[in-house]
């Protein structure tokens, strides 16, 4: 049987670096290749911030060649840009909360990437991922990784079926700290390079503070639910739904109770905040639905468990598609949820679909 | 076997230079010492510099070691520009595509010397506009510190006119990187006239990280590195007499073989350009196919994006190259074919294949097997239209 053939996206760090020596032991012939996501990277990392470094592209260049495949740097800069960074910034401006990473898999690793890969003759895109895909009836599907605390199939839940036909996650069902030993006993010297979080883009991770560069900081009222102003912000777009700190309101609540953000106002630049019975959630409209497996009968009432934020717990919840949106009607109510993130549906450990949070009753 | 067709970027050591180097590298001693030891090694030394430049034909003296060819180019165009300097001449002319290594230290004396940079142009085959060159020349004569025009470009491997150069210079110091041209072509530093020439060692068969900058007699430039005094105080660092010693023996084994080895090469080179436009219609070669190096060979592939032409090619076990790229790793158009007039698009879907006399007609028909193939894919992956 001829070798299947594989890109292995490799960022210069410990997981993805794994994923691609495993791949290689399967039997794919491997092609590493490290993506290149801004135009003007930064010489060096900065503990646990950013991904795309000169230093993050040697430190995947010298895995690739301690594992012994071939290594190249694809410039996806402007895709990512597009894709990503272009809609992070409207998402905020709309004011809702984005998931960058979600937008990223969709867009950069498992479409242009892959689309790439496909056009050059390779047969899929290993990542290092934490998630696992398994062969059905119907053709592959996403699932839960092995390591509850690594699971990353919410990030994951934007990928079609034809996506996930074609994604390789070799460390689903692997614990983070055996990755870890795994990359030592390979020689792999990334073994112990600190995991990355925060939004690569933003690599001082003063998420507001990148906000206001780009899109100002015209001062605007927080007001309660009357309408009354409460205090002043620099930027409706720099707050997020549920928070809490850093609102500096100069009105005390009568019951001295601590208030969240309720709502984001964009077009009047208003910041509603209420306390936090009022950040209570029991139906969640998300909308356009992704559908990571078979696609839901339309207006069936289903169960399952539904995740909203990245490292969420599942939440269990009745749901159905209505043939535009997906509906989720929780057992519990979930505080604090931001329009714009993912609602994930999950069928048990595996991905049904996902959906943008685009209202919340 | 992996096939090379990257012997631009390095190649083979070839035998001689292999037994002069293992051998050599057991000896004891710095030939800048007085004693026995130190004196063996020097009369080693002497001996290598005696062969270099009997291949370059210039006098020993004229022969400056250095570590790397982009070293030789940042003494010759530092040292030429500075003691331009003392005269009050503070203009460089270059050409538009010239080496990095020859680009960036003309750059970097612009940004902190204060040196005024004149780019002459080059046509679509790679030739330099000798009119314009003679305009600027008249137009900035008691200004200019020097010229520095390479002998051959490493990326399309067009021969400039470098006599000619040097007689529209009258006077005015003319530096040459000749680092892809030695040994290859007929060489002569006397003839040639240039007051400054680079050449190095791992391009014709020596080892890596010894080259010389041939530098006309009585010349006191300024050095770059300050140290212990050695070459005439032009370069200073302990000799690598092991490496020096190599790069004789491979010097006289290029200048022995080179023209039998320059007509194969030359006929591996119509073979392979035959090959390509056999397989795919639409490619072309840039540059000129008389008044070139026999071995480079610059073929755009039209809407194909030349890191999957590369990438493919390496799968199929065949080495050869695209243009540059920047620190981050990422491609960038090559400044020598937009130089020559290709648009962006077009630069990035080139490569360059370099042939060796070590090459053969079944390498150039493996090549050819997969290239159709190859390209096609490359079109469909690289998204131009």
């Amino acid at each position: 049987m001829k070798k299947l053939k594989v890109i292995a996206a490799m960022s210069g760090g410990v997981d993805s670096a794994v994923a691609a020596a495993r791949a290689v032991d399967a039997g794919y012939e491997v092609v590493g290749v490290h993506l290149a996501l801004s135009s003007n990277p930064k010489k060096y990392r900065s503990g646990a911030r950013g991904c795309c470094t000169i230093e993050d592209s040697h430190d995947a260049r010298r895995a690739a060649d301690v594992i012994g495949i071939p290594f190249y740097i694809w410039d996806m800069a402007e895709e990512f840009h597009k894709g990503v960074v272009e809609n992070f910034l409207s998402e905020y401006q709309a004011g809702r909360t984005p998931n960058p990473c979600l937008r990223c898999n969709e867009k950069i690793k498992f479409e242009a990437v892959l689309d790439r890969a496909k056009a050059l003759g390779f047969d899929g895109v290993v990542t290092g991922h934490y998630a696992i895909t398994k062969d059905g009836a119907d053709g592959k599907t996403l699932h839960r990784a092995a390591d509850i605390d690594k699971d990353q199939s919410y990030v994951l839940a934007v990928l079609r079926t034809d996506q996930i036909e074609g994604a390789i996650f070799p460390l689903g069902d692997t614990v983070k700290t055996d990755t870890r030993k795994e990359a030592k006993e390979r020689g792999l010297f990334v073994a112990n390079k600190p995991d990355s979080h925060d939004i690569c883009f933003v690599p001082s991770g003063d998420n507001a503070g990148w906000l206001r560069e780009r899109l100002g900081s015209e001062i605007g009222e927080i007001v309660d639910q009357s309408g009354n102003k409460l205090g002043e912000h620099k930027g409706a777009y720099t707050y997020t739904i549920g928070q809490r700190r850093g609102l500096a309101l100069t009105v005390p609540d009568k019951s001295g109770e601590p208030r969240y953000v309720l709502k984001i106002e964009p077009k009047s630049n208003t910041v509603v905040v209420g306390t936090h019975q009022d950040l209570a959630v029991n139906t969640i409209i998300a909308t356009p639905p992704v559908w990571c497996g078979p696609v839901p009968q339309i207006n069936k009432d289903l169960r399952g468990f539904a995740q909203v934020r990245a490292h969420g717990a599942p939440l269990a919840t009745s749901y159905k598609f209505d043939g535009n949106n997906l509906i989720a009607n929780l057992d519990q109510p979930v505080f604090g949820l931001a329009t714009g993130q993912a609602l994930v549906i999950y069928d048990g450990d595996r991905v049904v679909g996902s959906a943008t949070i685009c209202e919340t009753i | 076997m992996p096939i090379y067709f990257d012997h631009a970027a390095t190649t083979t050591m070839v035998e001689p230079a292999i037994a002069a180097l293992t051998e050599a590298v057991k000896k004891l001693g710095n030939a800048s010492s007085l004693h026995s030891a130190g004196r063996a090694a020097r009369k080693e030394l002497e001996q290598a510099r005696e062969i270099i430049a009997e291949a370059v034909d210039c006098t020993p003296s004229e022969v400056v070691f250095t570590s790397t060819g982009t070293e030789a180019n940042n003494l010759a165009i530092k040292g030429l520009y500075w003691q331009g300097v003392k005269s009050n001449k503070k203009v460089i002319i270059t050409s538009t595509f010239e080496h990095h290594a020859v680009a960036d230290p003309i750059n970097w004396l612009a940004e902190h010397e204060g040196a005024q940079v004149i780019q002459i142009g080059v046509d679509r085959k790679g030739f330099i506009d000798l009119d314009a060159l003679k305009e600027q020349v008249e137009k900035y004569k008691n200004d200019i510190a020097l010229i520095s025009i390479m002998h051959s470009n490493n990326e399309v491997g067009t021969l400039q006119d470098i006599e000619q150069v040097v007689k529209i210079a009258g006077s005015i110091a003319v530096h040459s990187d000749c680092v892809q041209s030695f040994g290859k072509v007929e060489l002569s530093f006397k003839n040639l006239g240039v007051t400054a020439a680079t050449i190095s060692a791992h391009k014709i068969g020596g080892p890596l990280g010894v080259a010389a900058l041939i530098l006309k007699r009585g010349l006191d430039i300024e050095p770059v590195l300050h140290g212990g005094g050695q070459e005439r105080d032009l370069r200073s660092g302990t000799f690598n007499v092991p490496g020096i010693i190599a790069f004789a023996a491979a010097a006289k084994n290029a200048i022995e073989n080179r023209k039998e080895r320059e007509l194969k090469v030359r006929e591996l080179k119509q073979e392979l350009i035959q090959t390509i436009k056999k397989n795919v219609s639409d490619a072309w070669v840039n540059g000129d196919l008389a008044k070139s190096l026999p071995g480079i060979i610059s073929i755009t592939f039209p809407k194909t994006d030349s890191e999957g032409l590369l990438l493919l090619l390496d799968s199929e076990g065949i080495a050869c190259s695209t243009g540059s790229a920047c620190s981050a790793g990422v491609q960038r158009p090559s400044h020598v074919l937009l130089a020559m007039g290709l648009s962006e698009d077009e630069t990035t879907s080139t490569l360059r294949f370099s042939l060796s006399y070590t090459n053969t007609i079944n390498e150039i028909a493996k090549l050819g097997s997969v290239i159709a193939t190859v390209v096609a894919r490359s079109k469909a992956a690289s998204g131009k239209r």
